[in-house]
Parts: C-alpha cells; sequence; structure tokens
C-alpha cells in the first residue's frame, strides 16, 4: 500500500490533503490476480484499495525458485503483504492478504472460487474466464465483501448471478441484457440458505453417485504398505419444492469418518446414522467418507515387474505385467499406467501387448494406456530402455502409479439401503451408481 | 504480462523494488489524479503506459477486449457516447467493456464523469457494473464521487432489500474521509434493519469505517454491541468479523453473547464459524481455567518439594498449598465445556478452515484427554488440495511434538508418495519423524529407506537429516542408523553422501571412541566429495578425534595443505582448525605443515581467514609475547564438546495460535492476536448470564415487529429440526454433573428422536400448532413459570430411592389424568414435546410406541442431580428459557450446564415429598410403561457402622457419563449419619485392572451431620466385570471399598429398527451367539414382565418386533461400543430361549447367566 517513502509530486499531495492514509490492519482478503502457466497477470481484482501489481513479483521469484509448477509455497511473504496461492487448472489465483488470517480460510475460500468458476463455465481455463470476464467480475464482487466471504452457496450465486448458457448469450445480445439477477436470492433469507427457493422440475429425479476411490502403496515383493479407502457420495437433485431426504446406509458402520455439506443434519446422522438433509438444487457433494481402517482393503489389481539397470551396460530391462486380483467380477476398465523413469534413461523401446504407450525423452515420463484388463489375456508391457552411454546406472528405483475404474461396485462394500422423501407430494425417481476408482495407488520397484 | 515493462527492465533484482514500483504507481495515480482536473488525453496516454497495454498479449476473440480501446483513444470517447446515450443496452455494453478494463488492470479513471453520471440509472443491470466502477475509482476521484452520494442515501430508504444492502455496501465501499458522518449513521440505521440480510451488510460496513476513520471507533463499538446481540446466523459471523477488526480486546462485549453464539455456531455459515470459533478461543483462554491444570500442578508441586528441602518456610507453605490445589479435583466450567461440545460436530464440516479452526480450539483448550478426536479430522484433510495439506501439515506437525500419542494411530496416513510435492514430502517426513518412537522405528526406518532411493534429491537429503534425527532420540536405533548412514556414503549421488557425513558428524559426536573406524573410512573419503559442507565435516571431526586417528589425521592435513588455496571459506577455516588441534596434540609431525597452512592463510582473501590464522598462530605457537593464554590453548581447542541436539524445527511453535499466518510463517503477522495465557484464577462466570429483563424487553420488541419475528421464527423452527437430534446426542454427553436444565433438554431430545420417525405431516401439524401456541401462552405465563419451576427441582432434588418408590406407588391411571390436566399448562417447548408424544401414544404404530417407551424409560431412571445451582440463579435461568420457549426460541436455550454447580442442599425432605406427586407427571408420559420397576437397585460401598457414621451406597444410574462416554456413570449416595460435619469426601489411589480408568467426582467440601448427599463418578471397566478398588477419603478416614459392575450395567441401550437387528444379529453368528433354554418362572405371565425383567437386568432398550410371542433387546458396550442383541422366543407353556449376540464372547456368557436368572425366578 501506498506507505513507501517515496517523494509525492506537489499536485497529489493537495489532491489527497484532505485524505488521511491509514495503516489500520485491513483483514481477509485484499486482493486477487489470477496468473497463468507462462507467467501472465490476465485478470485482477481488488476488493479494498488498489495494490500494484508489482506485488506479484514475489511470486514470480518463487515460481523460478520451485522445480516444479506444485512447489511454489502456498504462502509467501513479501514486506508489507503476505501473497497465499492456489493452484488449479493451471492457473495460480494469487490473493493479497495484509494481516493475519487463517491461511487455510484464504485457501478454501480461492478453492471455491474456482469451483464456483467450473460450476458456471463448465471448465476453468484461462479463455473461459476471459470470455466471461465480466461474469468473473461479477462473481468475485458477490463472493467477497471488503474482502469477507459474502455470498458462496453456487445455488444463491446462481440466483443473483444467471450463468451463461448458449441461449442466454443469444438472448442477452439481442435484448441487451446481463446476468445479473433482478431479485436478492430468497435463499439469504429463506430457512435452508444453501436452498433457492420456487424450484420446479417436470420430471423429478434425484441421483447418487457412490465414488470409492483406494489410495494404496504397495511395495516391491506384492505386498500392501498402507492402503485406503475413501469415498464421496455426489449427488444430482433436480426435485420441485422443498424436498426432505433421508438416505441410509445397509452398513453405515463402515463408515469411519464423515465430512458433510452443510445440508446435512448432523445430530441425526450422530443418533441413527442416516442422512437427513433439504438438498440443494443440483450437482452438490453430499458426503466424504473414510472406510474404517479395520477392514481391509480389497486391491483390485496386481503389478509384476522387473525393471532392471545392468551395471556398465547402456541397456535396461523393463517388463511390465497387470492383472486383476479382488475384484468381485467386476471388469477393470480405463486402467493407465505411469512411471517416472530416472534421469538416466535416453529412450524406451517397449512392446505393449495392447494399448499404446509413450515416452517422453525430456520429461522421462513413461506413461501406457492399457484399457480394459481381459483376465484370459493379461496385458504387459515388455522391452529394452537405452541409457546414456557411460554414465553409471541410475539409484534410484520408478514408481508405478495405476489409475483404474471399476464401475457398478464399491470396493468397501458400502450399500445405500434406502431414499425417502418426505414434505412433497410426487414420486421422484431415484438412481444410485456405485463406482471404484484408482486413488493414489501406487507400486514401488 | 509479468510487470509492466519500464518495471522490469529497470528495476533491480533485490530489495528496493517494492519501493520503485511504489514510486511509479505513486506517480501514476497522481498524475491521474491531477488529470481529472487537467487535461485528460495526455494523462491517459501515460496511464495506458503504466498499464502495459503495449507488452500485453490480445486476444481478438474477447468482445470485450480492450485491446483496441487502449491503442485507440478516440475509442473511449466512444464508450463516453455509449454511456450518454438513452438506451440501456448500449450503456449496459460500454459498462461491460470497462469493467473487462479495469478486470485486466487497465486504467479507466478517465471515463469517471460519464460513468457516474449513470449510477442513478434505473436499470439495474447497469447499475451494479457501475457500482463495480465506482468503488474501484472513487478515492481517486472523490469530488465527482460525491455526486453519487445522494443516489445512495436514497437507495438506503428503498423498500427493497437489495437495494437497500447494496446502497450501503457501495456506500461503506467509497473511501472518501468527505462522507464519514453519512456512513457512520447510514450504519447506525442499518444495523436495526428489519432484514437480517441488510444488517449483515451493516456489520460488513463497520471494519470498512473504522479503517477509513479510526475515530468512530467508539461509535462504531456501540453499533457493534448492538448487532452480536442479533440472533440470526446471517449476522453472527459479520459482526464477529467486525469485532475482530475494531476492538478484538473488548472481551467484556462477549460475556453476555457467549451461550447464544455457541449455540448458533452450527447454523452459522462457513466462514463466519471460523471467525467465531478463532474469537472464541481466545475468549475461553481469557474466561477459563486451564483443564489440564492438574497436570502442571503436579509438575509445578514436585518442583516445589524439592526445593522445600531448603528449610524455608515459606516454601513449605507454598507446597503445601500446591499439593492441597492438586487433591481439589479441577471442573470444568459448564460453558466452557459448552463450547467444546458446540464445536465438536464442526470437525465434519466440508470446510477445511473450519476443521482447522475446531482443531485449534481443542489443542488450545480441550483437557489433554479429548484432544485426540482432532486427529482424525486433520488426516482426512490430507486427502485434500495440496495447499490444504501443506498447511495441515504445518499443524500437525506442531501438535506431534507436544501430542505425539494422538496421530501415532495413524502413521501410515503421513506415508510419502512420489507423486507428492516436495514441499508436502519434507513436511511429511518431519512428521514422521516426530512420531517415532521405541516402537515404530523399526517400520520408519523401513520407509525411509525407500525414500533414500527416491529421485528427489531434496526429499533424499532432508530423509537422511530425518534419520539422523531418529537416531539421536532414540537410543536403541542409534548404531543401526549409523551404519545405514555409513552405507550411504558410498552411494553415486554427491549430495547424498555429503548428507550423509554431515548427519554422521553429529552422530559420532555423541559417542566418538567406539567409532573410528567410521572416522578413518571418511577420511578416505575426503579425495572424493566435493562438496564443502560436507568436506569441513570430515575435517572437523579428524580434528576433534585425531587421537583416535593417530596415523591418518597428519596426512589428511598434508594433503588439505596442497589444495589449501582452491578450498570453500568454510572448508578453509576447518583446515586452519585441524592444524591447530594436530599441532597441539602431534607438534612433532605437523608443526612444519601447519606453519605452511597459517602462512597460506595469512595471505587469503577472505579477512575472516586471515584473523582467524592469526589468532591461532597467537594461541597455539608459544612466543615471547604471548600471553597467558598460550598455556591453556589446549583446554580451550580439545575441550569436550556437547553434541548437537538435533530438535525439530516445530518446536515450541505452539506459542503461535494453531492455524494462524503467524504459526504458519513462525512469526508474528500484522494485526496478530496473541494467546492469551490461562488465568490464575477463576474469573467470574456469572458475567455470561443473561438478565431477564433484557430478554423480556428483547422478546416484545421481537413480537412487535411482525414479518421479521416472523422470520426469525421460521428460521428457528427449521433450526430446531436440525438441533433436536443434537440434543438426543447431547444426552449422552450431558452429563449428570449438570443442572436441572440439562435434563429438560434431554426431555425434549429424547422425544425428538421419535417425532423425528414421523414424516412430514408430522412437522407441518407441529408448525401450526406452534404459531397458534406463541400467541395463546402468554397468559399462562406466570403459572407455568412457577409450576416448572418447581418441577424441575423435584425433578433435580427427589432422591434415587425416593423416585424408584413413588414410581411404584401410585397407580399409573391416574397419573394420566393427572397429566392431561396439566398438559395445557406446560411451556410451549414442552408441551409441545409432549403432545408429540402424546399422538404417538394414540397411534398404535408399534414402533412408535416402543419409541417413547424407551424415552421414559430413561426419564424415569433420571436420577437426582448432586449439584444445585443457588435458587436465584436457577431461577432466572429457568425464567429465561421460558420467555424463549414461548418463541421457541431453541438456539437461545441456556447452556445445558450453564447454571453454577455448587453442592448446596436447601430443600429440605419434606418439601421433597411434598412435590413429589408433581413430578411424576413427568414420568407417564406412556401408559405403557413397562419400565423396570425398581430397576435402580443400590449397593453398599460402605455400611455406616464400618464407615464410623458414614454410609455410602451406589447404584447404576444408567446415565451416559459426559466427560467421558466410554465410562459407566456410578452414582453414589453419601449419608452422614453422625453428629458432626464430614469434611473433603474424595477418592485417592484407584487400584485398577490395567485399562481401567476412573473418573473422580468433585470432592464434597462438607457434608453436614445428618443430610446425604449424591454423587457420579464414572468408571471405564474395560468391558470386563472386575471389581474397580480405591480408597474414600474423609479429612479422617481412609476406606477402602470397591465397585463391582453387574455385566447388564457395562451396556447402554442402543435404537435399532426390526432390520437393523435383524442384520446385525446376521453379522454376530457362531461363536458369538450363546443360545440356552429356559423355562420362564411363574410370574413371567407375559412379554411385559419379561421385558421388565430383562431390562431391569441389564442396560438394554426394546426392539420392535412384529410378533408378540417374541421380546428383542439391543446394547452395546459402554467401553468398546461392541452390540449386545438378546432375543427371547417364548412357546406354549413357559418354555423359552434366550439367545445373546455379542462380539464379546465373556459378556455374552455371563449376561445369558444373568438373564437367565432373572427370568425363570
Amino acid at each position: 500500500m501506498p506507505n513507501h517513502p517515496v517523494p509525492v509530486p506537489s499536485s497529489v499531495l493537495a489532491a489527497l490533503k484532505n485524505k488521511t492514509i491509514h495503516l489500520s490492519a485491513a483483514k481477509m482478503i485484499h486482493s486477487l490476480f489470477l496468473v497463468n502457466a507462462s507467467g501472465d497477470i490476465f485478470l485482477e481484482k481488488h476488493w479494498k484499495s488498489v495494490v500494484s501489481r508489482s506485488v506479484c513479483d514475489y511470486f514470480f521469484e518463487a515460481l523460478e525458485r520451485a522445480t516444479e509448477p506444485e512447489n511454489v509455497p502456498p504462502v509467501i511473504p513479501t514486506p508489507h503483504h503476505y501473497l497465499i496461492n492456489v493452484l488449479r487448472h493451471r492457473i495460480y489465483f494469487v490473493a493479497v492478504i495484509q494481516s493475519e488470517v487463517p491461511p487455510l480460510f484464504v485457501i478454501e475460500f480461492l478453492h471455491r472460487v474456482v469451483d464456483t468458476f467450473q460450476d458456471y463455465f463448465g471448465v476453468c481455463t484461462e479463455a473461459a474466464i476471459k470470455d466471461n470476464v465480466v461474469v468473473v467480475y461479477e462473481l468475485l464482487e458477490e463472493m467477497l465483501d471488503n474482502g469477507f466471504p459474502l455470498a458462496t452457496e453456487s445455488n444463491i450465486l446462481k440466483e443473483l448471478i444467471k450463468p451463461p448458457t448458449i441461449l442466454r448469450t443469444v438472448v442477452n445480445t439481442i435484448t441487451g441484457s446481463t446476468n445479473v439477477g433482478e431479485q436478492l436470492p430468497t435463499g439469504q433469507l429463506s430457512v435452508v440458505p444453501w436452498r433457492r427457493t420456487g424450484v420446479k422440475y417436470t420430471n423429478n429425479e434425484a441421483y447418487f453417485d457412490v465414488i470409492e476411490e483406494i489410495d494404496a502403496i504397495i511395495d516391491k515383493s506384492g505386498s500392501t504398505i498402507t492402503a485406503e479407502i475413501q469415498g464421496v457420495i455426489d449427488a444430482c437433485v433436480k426435485l420441485t419444492g422443498m424436498p426432505d431426504l433421508t438416505l441410509s446406509f445397509m452398513n453405515p458402520r463402515l463408515l469411519d469418518d464423515v465430512s458433510f455439506h452443510p445440508c446435512v443434519r448432523f445430530k441425526r446422522w450422530e443418533a441413527e446414522r442416516i442422512l437427513s438433509f433439504i438438498p440443494p438444487d443440483g450437482n452438490f457433494r453430499l458426503l466424504s467418507y473414510h472406510v474404517s481402517s479395520q477392514n481391509l482393503v480389497a486391491i483390485p489389481v496386481y503389478v509384476k515387474h522387473n525393471i532392471s539397470f545392468r551395471e556398465g551396460s547402456s541397456q535396461g530391462r523393463f517388463e511390465l505385467t497387470l492383472g486383476p486380483k479382488q475384484t468381485m467380477g467386476k471388469a477393470v476398465e480405463s486402467v493407465l499406467v505411469s512411471s517416472q523413469l530416472p534421469r538416466g534413461v535416453l529412450n524406451a523401446n517397449l512392446n505393449p501387448s495392447q494399448g499404446t504407450y509413450t515416452f517422453d525423452p525430456v520429461t522421462k515420463l513413461l506413461s501406457w494406456d492399457v484399457g480394459k484388463i481381459n483376465p484370459q489375456k493379461l496385458p504387459s508391457l515388455k522391452g529394452s530402455m537405452s541409457l546414456q552411454a557411460g554414465a553409471s546406472k541410475p539409484d534410484e528405483n520408478p514408481t508405478i502409479n495405476i489409475q483404474f475404474k471399476i464401475q457398478q461396485l464399491a470396493i468397501s462394500g458400502l450399500k445405500v439401503n434406502r431414499l425417502d422423501m418426505y414434505g412433497e407430494k410426487y414420486k421422484p425417481f431415484k438412481g444410485i451408481k456405485y463406482m471404484t476408482k484408482a486413488g493414489k495407488f501406487q507400486v514401488r520397484t | 504480462m509479468r510487470a509492466p515493462p519500464a518495471l522490469s527492465a529497470s528495476a533491480p533484482r533485490n530489495g528496493s523494488r517494492d519501493s520503485v514500483s511504489g514510486a511509479l504507481r505513486r506517480s501514476a495515480s497522481s498524475s491521474s489524479t491531477a488529470a481529472a482536473a487537467a487535461e485528460m488525453s495526455a494523462s491517459s496516454a501515460f496511464i495506458d503506459e503504466k498499464g502495459g497495454s503495449a507488452s500485453e498479449p490480445e486476444y481478438g476473440h474477447d468482445p470485450a477486449s480492450g485491446g483496441i480501446f487502449s491503442t485507440d483513444y478516440k475509442r473511449h470517447d466512444d464508450l463516453k457516447e455509449m454511456l450518454d446515450s438513452n438506451k440501456d443496452s448500449l450503456k449496459l455494453e460500454a459498462m461491460k467493456r470497462i469493467v473487462a478494463m479495469i478486470a485486466r488492470g487497465k486504467n479507466a479513471s478517465d471515463l469517471f464523469p460519464a460513468v457516474v453520471k449513470n449510477v442513478a440509472c434505473k436499470n439495474i443491470e447497469v447499475k451494479k457494473l457501475v457500482y463495480v466502477y465506482l468503488v474501484r475509482y472513487a478515492e481517486e476521484q472523490q469530488d465527482l464521487a460525491l455526486l453519487s452520494i445522494s443516489t445512495f442515501q436514497r437507495g438506503l430508504k428503498d423498500p427493497n432489500q437489495l437495494i437497500r444492502a447494496s446502497a450501503l455496501r457501495v456506500l461503506s465501499s467509497i473511501r472518501v474521509t468527505i462522507i464519514v458522518p453519512i456512513m457512520m449513521l447510514a450504519i447506525k440505521e442499518a444495523a436495526s434493519d428489519m432484514s437480517p440480510y441488510v444488517r449483515k451488510t451493516a456489520a460488513h460496513a463497520i471494519p470498512k469505517l473504522h479503517s477509513l476513520d479510526p475515530e468512530q471507533k467508539d461509535q462504531l463499538i456501540e453499533v457493534i454491541e448492538k448487532l452480536l446481540a442479533d440472533k440470526t446466523t446471517l449476522v453472527a459471523g459479520s459482526v464477529v468479523m467486525a469485532f475482530e477488526e475494531v476492538c478484538p480486546d473488548r472481551i467484556d462485549l462477549i460475556h453476555k453473547n457467549y451461550r447464544k453464539l455457541c449455540n448458533l455456531l452450527i447454523d452459522v455459515e462457513e466462514w463466519g464459524q471460523v471467525v467465531i470459533i478463532n474469537m472464541l478461543t481466545r475468549y475461553a483462554r481469557t474466561q477459563f481455567l486451564n483443564p489440564n491444570i492438574n497436570e502442571s500442578l503436579l509438575e509445578e508441586s514436585s518442583e516445589k518439594a524439592f526445593y522445600a528441602s531448603d528449610d524455608e518456610e515459606d516454601e513449605d507453605k507454598k507446597a503445601e498449598a500446591a499439593t492441597l490445589a492438586k487433591r481439589k479435583p479441577y471442573v470444568m466450567d459448564p460453558d466452557h465445556r459448552l463450547l467444546l461440545r458446540n464445536t465438536k460436530p464442526l470437525l465434519q464440516s466440508r470446510n477445511a478452515a473450519v476443521v482447522m479452526a475446531v482443531a485449534q480450539l481443542y489443542f488450545h483448550l480441550a483437557p489433554k484427554a479429548e484432544v485426540g478426536i482432532i486427529a482424525k479430522a486433520l488426516v482426512r484433510l490430507m486427502r485434500s488440495h495440496s495447499e490444504v495439506q501443506y498447511v495441515v501439515l504445518q499443524n500437525v506437525a506442531t501438535m506431534t511434538i507436544k501430542r505425539r500419542g494422538m496421530f501415532e494411530p495413524y502413521l501410515k496416513s503421513f506415508y510419502i508418495r512420489s507423486t507428492d510435492p516436495t514441499q508436502i514430502k519434507i513436511l511429511k517426513l518431519e512428521v514422521l519423524t516426530n512420531l517415532a518412537n521405541e516402537t515404530n522405528i523399526s517400520t520408519i526406518l523401513r520407509e525411509f529407506q525407500t525414500y533414500i532411493k527416491s529421485m528427489d534429491k531434496d526429499f533424499v537429503a532432508a530423509s537422511i537429516q530425518a534419520i539422523g534425527r531418529c537416531a539421536t532420540n532414540i537410543g536403541e536405533v542409534r548404531d543401526t542408523c549409523l551404519n545405514g548412514l555409513v552405507q550411504l556414503l558410498s552411494n553415486r549421488d554427491e549430495l547424498v553422501v555429503a548428507e550423509s557425513v554431515v548427519v554422521i558428524k553429529k552422530l559420532l559426536q555423541m559417542q566418538p571412541e567406539q567409532h573410528s573406524d567410521i572416522i578413518k573410512h571418511m577420511a578416505k573419503l575426503i579425495d572424493n566429495i566435493q562438496v564443502p559442507m560436507a568436506r569441513a565435516s570430515i575435517l572437523w571431526l579428524i580434528g576433534e578425534y585425531c587421537e583416535h586417528v593417530p596415523k591418518i589425521a597428519p596426512d589428511v592435513l598434508r594433503n588439505m595443505a596442497k589444495t589449501f588455496t582452491n578450498e570453500e571459506d568454510i572448508v578453509k577455516l576447518q583446515i586452519i582448525n585441524l592444524a591447530a588441534k594436530l599441532y597441539l596434540t602431534n607438534s612433532k609431525q605437523t608443526k612444519l605443515l601447519t606453519q605452511y597452512v597459517l602462512n597460506l592463510a595469512k595471505y587469503d582473501q577472505n579477512y575472516d581467514i586471515r584473523d582467524r590464522a592469526r589468532f591461532i598462530r597467537q594461541l597455539i605457537v608459544p612466543t615471547d609475547k604471548s600471553g597467558a593464554l598460550s598455556k591453556y590453548a589446549k583446554k580451550l581447542f580439545l575441550a569436550l564438546k556437547p553434541a548437537p541436539v538435533l530438535q525439530s524445527t516445530f518446536k515450541d511453535r505452539d506459542h503461535f495460535q494453531l492455524g494462524s499466518l503467524s504459526h504458519l510463517l513462525n512469526a508474528k503477522a500484522a494485526g496478530y492476536q496473541e494467546l492469551p495465557d490461562w488465568p490464575e484464577s477463576v474469573p467470574d462466570p456469572s458475567v455470561r448470564n443473561v438478565e431477564v429483563i433484557r430478554l423480556l424487553e428483547r422478546v416484545t420488541t421481537l413480537t412487535s415487529i411482525p414479518d421479521w419475528s416472523k422470520c426469525t421464527s421460521r428460521k428457528d423452527r427449521k433450526e430446531k429440526k436440525t438441533e433436536k437430534p443434537f440434543y438426543s446426542d447431547s444426552e449422552g454427553e450431558s452429563g449428570p454433573t449438570e443442572s436441572a436444565d440439562s435434563e429438560s433438554d434431554s426431555g425434549s431430545g429424547s422425544e425428538s428422536a421419535s417425532a423425528s420417525d414421523e414424516s412430514g405431516s408430522g412437522s407441518e401439524s407441529e408448525e401450526s400448532r406452534e404459531e397458534t401456541e406463541s400467541e395463546d401462552e402468554e397468559e399462562d405465563e406466570e403459572k407455568e413459570k412457577k409450576r416448572k419451576k418447581r418441577l424441575d427441582k423435584t425433578k433435580a432434588k427427589k432422591p434415587a430411592e425416593e423416585s424408584a418408590e413413588s414410581e411404584q406407588s401410585s397407580g399409573t391411571e391416574d397419573r394420566k389424568r393427572g397429566r392431561k390436566a396439566v398438559k395445557n399448562q406446560k411451556s410451549a417447548s414442552e408441551s409441545e414435546s409432549e403432545s408429540e408424544s402424546s399422538e404417538s401414544e394414540d397411534e398404535s404404530e408399534e414402533e412408535s410406541e416402543e419409541e417413547s417407551e424407551s424415552d421414559t424409560d430413561i426419564r424415569k431412571k433420571k436420577t437426582p442431580i448432586s449439584k444445585q445451582p443457588p435458587k436465584q440463579s436457577k431461577k432466572e435461568s429457568k425464567k429465561e428459557r421460558q420467555e424463549m420457549s414461548l418463541l421457541d426460541l431453541d438456539d437461545f436455550e441456556p447452556a445445558p450446564a450453564s447454571a453454577p454447580v455448587t453442592p448446596v442442599n436447601f430443600l429440605s425432605s419434606s418439601l421433597v415429598s411434598d412435590l413429589e406427586g408433581l413430578s411424576l407427571t413427568n414420568n407417564i408420559l406412556a401408559p405403557t410403561t413397562i419400565a423396570p420397576s425398581g430397576s435402580i437397585k443400590m449397593y453398599e460401598l460402605l455400611h455406616r457402622i464400618t464407615g464410623e457414621g458414614l454410609a455410602v451406597e451406589y447404584c447404576f444410574s444408567r446415565q451416559p457419563f459426559s466427560p467421558d462416554p466410554n465410562m459407566v456413570a456410578v452414582q453414589i449416595q453419601f449419608t452422614n449419619n453422625t453428629n458432626s460435619e464430614t469434611k473433603n469426601l474424595h477418592i485417592e489411589e484407584p487400584r485398577l485392572q490395567s485399562g481401567m480408568r476412573i473418573r473422580e467426582f468433585t470432592e464434597i467440601d462438607v457434608l453436614a451431620a445428618g443430610e446425604s448427599v449424591t454423587v457420579v463418578m464414572g468408571i471405564d471397566f474395560c468391558d470386563s466385570t472386575q471389581a474397580a478398588n480405591f480408597q474414600l477419603c474423609t479429612h479422617t478416614r481412609k476406606f477402602f471399598v470397591s465397585i463391582q459392575p453387574p455385566v447388564g450395567e457395562l451396556m447402554t441401550p442402543v435404537f435399532l429398527t426390526e432390520n437393523d437387528f435383524k442384520k446385525e444379529q446376521g453379522k454376530l453368528m457362531g461363536m458369538n451367539e450363546i443360545s440356552e433354554k429356559l423355562m420362564l418362572g411363574e410370574k413371567c405371565v407375559n412379554e411385559h414382565v419379561i421385558v421388565e425383567r430383562v431390562t431391569a437386568t441389564a442396560n438394554l432398550s426394546r426392539v420392535p418386533c412384529g410378533s408378540e410371542k417374541e421380546c428383542r433387546f439391543a446394547g452395546k458396550t459402554v467401553s468398546s461400543g461392541c452390540l449386545v442383541l438378546v432375543t427371547v422366543p417364548t412357546k406354549e407353556g413357559g418354555a423359552a430361549q434366550l439367545t445373546v449376540n455379542c462380539e464379546k464372547m465373556l459378556i455374552g456368557t455371563l449376561l445369558v447367566k444373568d438373564i437367565m436368572q432373572a427370568l425363570s425366578q
């Protein structure tokens, strides 16, 4: 802020003479800069007085120091400000703050901003933000007042500022209207702050996706070092009026640690292990959970690997075979294997039994798009790697990261028992889908 | 575009950049301000240059792109024309373009006059964008901005709350000093606006005005005080924010609102929650006692005792006082408990900031035993975005130093993946190192071994250091670690080797004599290692331990002397050191070498090295001029040096409030509020009591403003709906130590469980009822109040025995009638809840009946409360509650634990019996009661003869024990049959089986002659029937006593549906199922008797069942929460079968035996 000892021209002094400059601590988020992957500031928004974009130089310095984009420290102190940044979709969201504030408060808010953009524009890319710069500005204006969050619920925001759709863009250009809502969102005053009122659908439907991710570290010999299941229930609820839903599980005791959307009545859960809630309109994450660690985690795939370098030779051997393990009879699909090979590897000459593989000689990243695993004919990737001539054999062992999907299976065995609706007369269409995915699934070699 | 080109070219790469850019910015803005008065075109040219448009990449497809305009100034005229036109669409288009310019950081200030005219535009969309513009540029163009003020003033009076709010928002965002009085007025007015949304905006405006003109502080504090009293959740977060910014030290403003804030908390929006929790953490630190005070006293007193040996009298006294204080158990302020209890559910929030806020609150405020619950939630956050992980890990690292045990079970969650960003890896490593202890070190070391092979070299270096720290902290593995590190010395990567050398050096310092071969090995390495720090470390080692390597040391020095001139400075310094040390120990071989090295150093470029050489030469080479010091040269150089302590950088970071920016940076950030130390003595807790009169006023004002009271009442109704199950939960926690209020709470709570089972239609009728009630009820107010008071007193006073007797005595029918008569007079909330249950009575639905049955069971078993609040305050709180219930302001419920706790017996026994009849009305909610009459069996703990007049009896109250849900509540009744007072009744020296724990009752200071008093203690029996032994002490005597629980008391009821029951039973087959055939006793004629007998034997609840011929019960063990399921199907002729399913076979067996006995009698 303008508190540097800088000579000020007399004309300015005249203009400022009836204005006192206070250095009183201004709280929370002061300004926001959006920086793209190539290091350009492409949007700035100030909620209090203007902070020069040169403050971002400290951020750029940190960016240069960091070897990887994600290694920029989330909090960067500068002489007069603190910069708190998050990296999403290859855009850095850099918030400028001036005084003590819980860092997670700012980080969480920035992520919420990104989520909102994604919700509005489908994607959160530089192009999308630039295309919708006015909407973005309106959103930011509504989300923060004087640096303190005002409205962050997407249901409320959507009433204040209509999301752009192709149709509305056309209408807007013809009628010359914008996306700003005419009315104060009723939600601000309604009993249910996260749900807008007056929702109407001709087809009333409620879909719930139970998605579980397996995080695991498998060691060299194939034994599990750590494995846990994290799950979420994402909902897409399009129901008329003010429905009050309850969702119960066959085996709620599986859930060890849960976090809820604010709509879930916590006490009901504590007492009866039933999710009772008035849902927001549209898409939202109802619940995230962690499956208790006492339960053994079924590992759906195994990897046989032989990655070796011989001393003195400029060749290395690479062999990888995947197979299904505990899949409850379901097919393992969308399998993608990736591995960061040692720096010494110049190139890889491999032969996949199915799917395609790529090796980037610059980043040394090997990735193999396997597709579906056929238990009769296990997919394999074999071949040789060429090393730098004369270089000694690399010490490091590459780890293998695996992604996969299993449809119609919640690997923890979690099952939704029933979904009931109260408060409305009609009969909604209900759907539950299960899916298991690999989370951070790593095999050490 | 990284920075304006002028900047990036001219700004130096260090330090002064900020001021340079500041200067640029200043001059830019100055010229723009001046430009407003002078010619515009010239300045805009300058400004655009400053905006850096020339270097800005253009994006052609963007229709709103300002790229075209910035290069062509005439286009600004276009914009002006558009803004001046009559068409809203043109204005809108222009404003959109202008906003796009602002968004990209371009200066649009020259358009100010054209834009400001449109502030009065009817089109709300144009208006909004104009607001955006105004907020951005008003500061620079103050005179012109003033033109718009009148529009906002008009807006503040608008009937639409949206317009009022946004007018206030923009008005307060215009940072122009001249309008301060207008802003002040607007804020004051908005603070009493009907719309909570506008009041929220007013709260937001307060800090804005304060930063504009701090002289307004006093007036603003008044507004804050007013808004703090606001009851809507919408306002709460924002006003606390304003409080934190304007007057964070005015803690006195919080007192009256403390309980309300605690109770509202769960319904406040997420961001407000964070702010409120942080504020309340500070508040609690100033108002409550340290819950871990006993622990710290223990340390202190032992220290004192040590000093007492100096036979100083007053020291002795102090020690005595300390031990006295130690013996007096700490009682948590109910308000403190309220805060902990109401924040706990927020650990389940989806918002990481909220979770972190609660975690830090627990870390700073909770008793040691309860802090553990935050670990799971924090570990969950580790799944979140990497920035969140980063912050959480920093805090976890600090916590693990203070309370390692908390995170030990989650060790594996901190294992490192190759895909983690380096900064996350290093923090995880820190946590793993902090968590390492004797038991888990082998797994951790195995994990570290894989880390050393990582490709991320920074991470490898950190891993090696971590191994070093483990080795210093855990003696058992020191040799293993050292060997591992020595093997690393042959690693191909030089950085790895260097890091290992440095760590080995530190480890060797601990026990050098055993490791001369390692030193030799390292001496050989010096030719190959190039990293200066590692070379320096090796040289230091050789010099320090040259006696262990007498042959190699001179040779190393010889080699180093050769390369001296090419070495780095730190290496040179160590060469000089080595030379000096060798000269002192082995001058024969090294004298010349040393002189050579010193000569080289004498002419070194670095003055540090020259100084060092000069200094050392004087010290070690004896000359006639050298002073007395040279005699001690050997002592100076070869003194035993203490080994370095490798400790975490996170040590003692917890003096910063966790979760704060200052904690993260380990430096005080601007505006950081220190976390105060706990007070020495309790500040007056009554400051938080809310006066009744004020509340009454509030209630009337509420009702006099029709539309907002309506809105709040609707809000509250909703809140209540969510609240209800909470109380049924809080019943589980609300303990015997809590006062009468908690009973009424839990009462309504358990009903709500049944209420919530009814579908939406039920809640609708509830709503309509409430509305009528709030009108009707006022007249009956006085009567009710009195009744209620008496009711509560009896409920509270009546000792257990009496209640049991009276239950048996009077007929059910009579009671039912009596109850119906009084029903209408009950307070709103109570009658509501009662009619709820009466509804469920009427409905012959079996399920609801069952539920209400179990409810009454619970209520019946409600036991007398030992501690009575003084009459006065109790009346107050009762009254207050009354007022509240009129309007259904459930959130205003005085904390269940709010009444002061002082054990006073003020009701004579005759009054108790007088009130007996009344209290019974409470117990007859369900006429079909089949609760075990007299189920509360008293056991003798101390006979009055052995106890020398003190008789002690105990019973299992079957209440959840609030301080620790895993404990069985044991209610103890002391009766003093002597003629004198008994003092200081308390427990000492519990002797328990491993795993068992005792939570003692609060010490009873005085028990007058002939009086009796009841207290509750908690015992964790670990699900075994082993006796808990302890000493019961009075001021004169100690008695050895023991409490052995019947197996049936080791469980608490669980409510299951029929389906759940079957499902759970299906899981507990085989070994876990015990089945016995039996003949029912003569009196077991019907179902009711069976239920009665079983529930009397074991603390189980009944599970609904389709057939009459079968009774089912469910419960879970108190300690470990294993399910206990009991089924009793009856057959013709008194035959029956008893099946118990329980994971704990021992419990199952014992339970079968007990129930068999009960049923066959």
